[in-house]
């Protein structure tokens, strides 16, 4: 098992340090130069501009600089953002939580909707239930979240006024110190009352927004992995020996089939990611990925640059537990070549 | 050319031919019979935008800004589908944008599926250091989530109608090369394969003429959900005001641009979303369709 483990993950490292040049150099090909960024329309004088390049190390040549910036990088330093002077991974770190309790609350949903809806339609085949959940699920995986988004805004905080617009929690009314940076357990943890309440309703739009195409995915991958071990020959043989129905579907059957749908959940990381861009965009969702869009609008290169290193490291080494976790649970693909 | 019509359909009657099967089995699935008709509709529409589109897609009727909808109060016929705030026609700027999305779907359907197949195959082929480098830069591709790796070319090389073209094959690339080598390397084997090797076929000839069509089924599968896929990314890219840029009538920058009408003016905002949707879900039932015709292991039946 271990040497699995090992072999796994040695393969990732050619992908770490391709990843560290590809972002160093696509950074360096953004046509706009840093330094301006930081000074401005006006200009400055050459010997301010000397020191500022200096100062961000660019009158170093340039393969010293992608030396330093792996050494920073094996250091933990990711860079120093343009427009905040806050080092990258500081603002990240601060900012991750959210991101993190928004695509968890958006998996969790789509996994609480979509295993049983995907269950009872692979049960109730060729029923109107059936074809409503794939007519859904259809729909769901073809949505774009980004107009998703804007359509529930506009009918269930304009029109009926049920949820907040944007943002994490009531600004005006709750001040909360982050201690885990997770607002619902805040909140919780915190005595300002109705302030847990508050963070769960800012939550709601987006989760539903971020979840729908999860939710779509899981709930076909359930039924279609569900049907098959529908007639697989353990279910008949529950089914023989009397027990109910539930029993044999719920235990039997729905351990075997979720195999898949874990799978799936793994492989979704990414584009959970890529959607947490959207969706914290519309909700103005104080996450990496609306920070990410404003750096591309602010030009500054070097959060851009830490900021997608750590995504994509983060997608890395989810991805490699995923695959070693299964290699853990399914001995054969680990013996496998 | 009527002949010739003749002469397949005389062919047909006798047993049946591979498209009549395919075609059987793909109307089978309502659902995807639905998604193709829908699918060639909106395909004539933006074939003929210039026809059927009732103005220019950037012509402004300024008196007439953000006019609503003819079924809502206030609504006139000369805008059927309303006006957005620049007083242009909702309706033409949809059906113009029926063919910018589509040929952003195709374009980077086309280009990402011969890429794929060339480096696929040759990855296949070739084995050893050549593979693992384009099977590495594939794992690089996937591991940076596929809107951000989007973004970050267009941020390198500015935002356009080509460029989102560019950033979405990117993204798209892996899947495709993948699909190829993993279907080339389980033929390679084969008898037929090992046949035409030993009587001296050319390598090319090897890879394109007599491996590749026995790998074109999944291919064919897997394009038609890209196009949907390049769909969705291109028009999140145009909200994101990095695709397409104005007066091209992309629904996904419309959206953007309409997104402060939310309140006041809803419609501007509803419709190309819809229009989106519309014409991604009906790729993807036609996908659907295909999946069970190609492959009747994974028939869902």
């Amino acid at each position: 098992m271990f040497r699995y483990l090992l072999r796994r993950a040695a393969l990732t490292l050619p992908t770490f340090v391709a990843l560290m040049f590809v972002t160093f150099v696509a950074i360096r090909l953004v046509p706009g130069d840093p330094v301006e960024v930081r000074t401005g329309e006006r200009g400055i004088s050459p010997e301010r501009l000397a020191q500022f390049r200096h100062e961000l190390g660019l009158d170093q040549p340039i393969w010293k600089q992608f030396l330093d910036y792996v050494w920073g990088i094996l250091h933990g330093d990711f860079g120093t953002s343009l427009v905040t002077n806050e080092k990258v991974l500081t603002e990240f770190a601060t900012l991750f939580p959210a991101t993190i309790e928004l695509s968890l609350a958006a998996m969790i949903f789509a996994v609480a909707i979509g295993v049983p809806a995907g269950t009872i339609a692979a049960v109730k085949r060729g029923s109107p239930f059936d074809h409503t959940v794939m007519g859904a699920s259809v729909i769901g995986f073809s949505m774009p979240i980004f107009w998703w988004g804007l359509l529930l805004i506009m009918l269930v905080s304009e029109r009926w006024g049920l949820t907040p617009v944007s943002g994490r929690i009531d600004l005006i009314k709750f001040y909360l110190e982050p201690t885990t940076g997770f607002l619902l357990i805040d909140s919780l943890m915190s005595d300002q009352e109705g302030a847990f309440v508050s963070a769960l309703h800012h939550l709601v739009l987006p989760t539903i927004v971020l979840g729908t195409i999860p939710l779509a995915v899981i709930a076909r991958i359930t039924r279609s992995s569900m049907l098959e071990v529908l007639n697989e020959d353990y279910v008949r043989t529950a089914r023989a020996k009397g027990l109910s129905p539930m029993r044999v579907i719920g235990l039997h059957a729905l351990r075997n089939a979720l195999i898949p749908v874990i799978t799936s959940i793994g492989l979704q990381i990414g584009t959970l990611l890529a959607g947490a861009v959207l969706t914290e965009t519309i909700f103005s969702w104080p996450g990496v990925g609306k920070w990410l869009i404003e750096g591309i609008g602010r030009r500054d290169y070097p959060a851009l640059q830490g900021g997608i290193m750590l995504i994509s490291s983060i997608v890395i080494i989810v991805n490699l537990s995923v695959d070693v976790l299964y290699g853990a649970i399914n001995p054969r693909l680990r013996h496998g070549r | 050319m009527a002949a010739d019509v003749e002469s397949t359909l005389v062919a047909q009657a006798g047993p049946k031919g591979p498209f009549a099967d395919f075609w059987d089995s793909f109307s089978e699935n309502r659902g995807a019979v639905a998604g193709l008709v829908l699918l060639t509709l909106i395909a004539g529409l933006a074939i003929f935008a210039d026809f059927v589109a009732p103005y220019s897609p950037i012509e402004q009727f300024r008196e007439f800004s953000k006019a609503p909808p003819v079924w809502e109060d206030g609504g006139t016929w000369k805008f059927i589908l309303g006006t957005d705030a620049l007083g242009r026609d909702m309706l033409s700027r949809l059906i113009h944008g029926a063919r910018v999305s589509l040929f952003i779907g195709m374009s980077v359907m086309v280009v990402s599926v011969s890429i794929g197949i060339v480096l696929g195959l040759v990855a296949a082929f070739a084995g050893g250091l050549v593979d693992t480098l384009i099977m590495r830069v594939m794992d690089l591709i996937i591991a940076v989530p596929s809107l951000v790796l989007a973004i970050l070319v267009v941020a390198i090389l500015g935002p356009s109608l080509t460029n989102t073209i560019v950033a979405v094959t990117v993204v798209y690339l892996p899947r495709y090369v993948r699909l190829v080598r993993a279907s080339a390397l389980s033929e390679i084997g084969k008898d037929y394969v090992v046949a035409s090797r030993t009587i001296g076929v050319g390598k090319l000839r090897l890879m394109f003429v007599t491996v590749l069509p026995n790998c074109l089924a999944p291919l064919i599968v897997q394009a038609a959900l890209g196009v949907s896929d390049a769909i969705l990314e291109a028009a999140a890219l145009g909200f994101l005001g990095l695709g397409a840029q104005p007066p091209i009538p992309e629904w996904g920058s419309m959206l953007a641009d309409s997104r402060e009408f939310i309140r006041s003016d809803p419609w501007i905002v509803t419709l190309p979303g819809l229009a989106i949707l519309f014409t991604v879900v009906s790729i993807n039932l036609m996908g659907d369709g295909l999946r069970d015709a190609f492959d009747p292991k994974l028939k869902r039946s």
